[in-house]
């Protein structure tokens, strides 16, 4: 059974003050299997993290359905761990207490709680960090909170709305290969937004290419590039021959979003 | 002066005690130089004088505390009352719906000008003047503690969703810490108004308190009395204000920027 499907899911954002209404998604299906790696690429304003939000729950289809792991979604749940685009760490909890959030609202006991925690900072190689407040931490170091805080909860399903949009673009490639490697070692389904060429193309295993709005999926791209990956693949001419023919797609949606 | 450079520390101090230096400079020309007649204004020497025969001769000091008692019991009546609704308006639209027309309608209501009829309803006694100040009180922080929680990030709180976190546990463990620093700003703000309801409702019907000695003392024209009370009422907000933001501080050091 596939992990996640989306079927004939589609979004119309109702006129603003007498407006006429915005159609974000026109209808999308969409399956995604067990433990895959997919990005989900497109100009912006074209719906693709609409289309996240509704597979989090966050956002109601206003046609058709997701179904995660065979159940219909009618709400956020735990089982899909979401990363923001911005910070939202909790500003009045240290970055222990931010990665316990999940933790503790499920009742796990304390003992247990510290163990995920500890292993989770050193995961995102944030050990000495633990008692520091969110303000205290760099933008990528937030970040990497953000996702040890999702991870900790142990989701099914990781849910990532272009996590790394806001980092510079040093910071954006160690981030990359960091999340790369959790995701080697952990084994998660995984649906990631972006509208970073290469970057949807150096995490993914398959990349979908959304047209501008109203999103529809323009291009289904397998991306099979070895693994483990790390940042020489980059430069490699097999990613640079993907990057090449997405740069196309992308270019033409781009140009009509304009 | 280049627009919204800070200063140090010590010269804010000097340029905050300046202006009373300044100020208490102005007033002594004025009273001291036969500018004004002594019976509308006294001067600081004389005020002074005349304190220190309240504090001594008339027990001003018991007027002091029970002043500050009203304060006190007032503000936390309003408060115990404002903030669970407040919060349960931010959280909540449909409650908001059903209790913001009336309190804003009600905001604009003068707690003095409920005193005769309060009057009317609890008498003269420590209810009535709780009373003024709890109306003057609760309205106004039901609404701004609604506008607080109702504030809060949304994307804090999708975040909370998104880890398994129910309804309640939002409220509880997102809009609630989100807000409870303002939350305390707002109440170091209502108890400065706190004070000048209290010494309105001391100036009627009213047998001790700061706003009571000023009526007797205007019934004798004694102008240093009156100056006295209102500067022990300043330095009594002063130091109170001082204390809540302190303690405002040290309970939310992660609100500070």
């Amino acid at each position: 059974m596939s992990h996640v499907v989306v079927e004939g899911v589609s979004r119309t954002f109702p006129g603003k003050r007498g407006g006429e209404p915005t159609v974000a998604l026109s209808p999308i299906d969409l399956t995604v299997e067990r433990n895959d790696f997919v990005t989900i690429l497109g100009p912006s304003g074209c719906g693709k993290s609409t289309l996240l939000r509704i597979v989090a729950g966050l956002d109601d289809p206003t046609t058709g359905q997701v179904m995660v792991a065979g159940r219909e979604v009618v709400g956020p749940g735990p089982d899909r761990g979401m990363v923001f685009q911005s910070y939202t760490l909790f500003p009045w909890l240290t970055v222990a207490d931010n990665i316990a959030f999940g933790l503790r609202r499920k009742g796990v006991p304390a003992a247990q709680q510290k163990e995920i925690v500890d292993f989770y900072l050193g995961k995102t190689g944030l050990t000495k960090f633990g008692k520091h407040l969110p303000k205290e931490l760099s933008g990528g170091m937030q970040q990497r909170v953000a996702i040890a805080r999702a991870l900790a909860n142990d989701p099914d399903i990781l849910l990532l709305d272009e996590p790394f949009g806001a980092l510079d673009n040093q910071t954006r490639g160690l981030m990359q290969e960091l999340l790369l490697k959790i995701w080697e070692d952990d084994q998660k389904t995984v649906l990631f937004v972006t509208h970073d060429i290469e970057e949807a193309i150096f995490l993914a295993s398959r990349c979908i290419v959304m047209t501008a709005r109203p999103g529809r999926i323009k291009a289904d791209v397998e991306i099979d590039l070895p693994r483990p990956r790390d940042y020489h693949l980059k430069t490699s001419a097999a990613l640079l021959a993907f990057k090449e023919r997405l740069t196309e797609d992308i270019r033409a949606e781009a140009i009509k979003a304009l | 002066m280049r627009p919204l450079t800070p200063v140090s520390r010590r010269a804010r101090i000097v340029l905050g005690l300046s202006f009373f230096v300044l100020f208490v400079a102005v007033w002594s020309v004025a009273t001291f130089g036969g500018f004004v007649r002594p019976i509308f204004l006294a001067t600081p020497i004389r005020m002074i004088d005349e304190g220190w025969r309240l504090m001594t001769r008339f027990g001003f000091s018991y007027d002091i505390a029970i002043t500050v008692w009203r304060v006190f019991g007032g503000f936390v009546m309003a408060t115990v009352v404002a903030v669970p609704i407040g919060i349960l308006m931010g959280a909540y639209k449909p409650i908001e719906a059903f209790f913001e027309p009336f309190v804003s309608f009600a905001r604009y209501l003068p707690a003095s000008a409920f005193i005769p009829l309060l009057i009317l309803w609890a008498g003269i006694g420590e209810m009535q003047k709780l009373l003024v100040i709890f109306i003057g009180a609760v309205f106004q922080i039901i609404l701004m503690v609604a506008v607080a929680v109702g504030s809060t990030r949304r994307d804090l709180v999708e975040a909370a969703y998104t880890l398994g976190t129910g309804d309640g546990g939002v409220v509880r463990h997102v809009l609630l810490p989100h807000a409870a620093p303002q939350i305390a700003e707002i109440l170091r703000l209502v108890l400065g108004w706190a004070w000048t309801y209290v010494i309105v409702a001391e100036l009627i019907g009213s047998s001790a308190g700061i706003g009571h000695m000023i009526v007797d003392s205007q019934a004798l024209l004694n102008t240093g009395q009156i100056i006295f009370g209102i500067i022990v009422i300043g330095l009594i907000g002063l130091i109170s204000d001082f204390a809540f933001k302190a303690l405002n501080r040290s309970m939310f050091p992660w609100s500070l920027a």
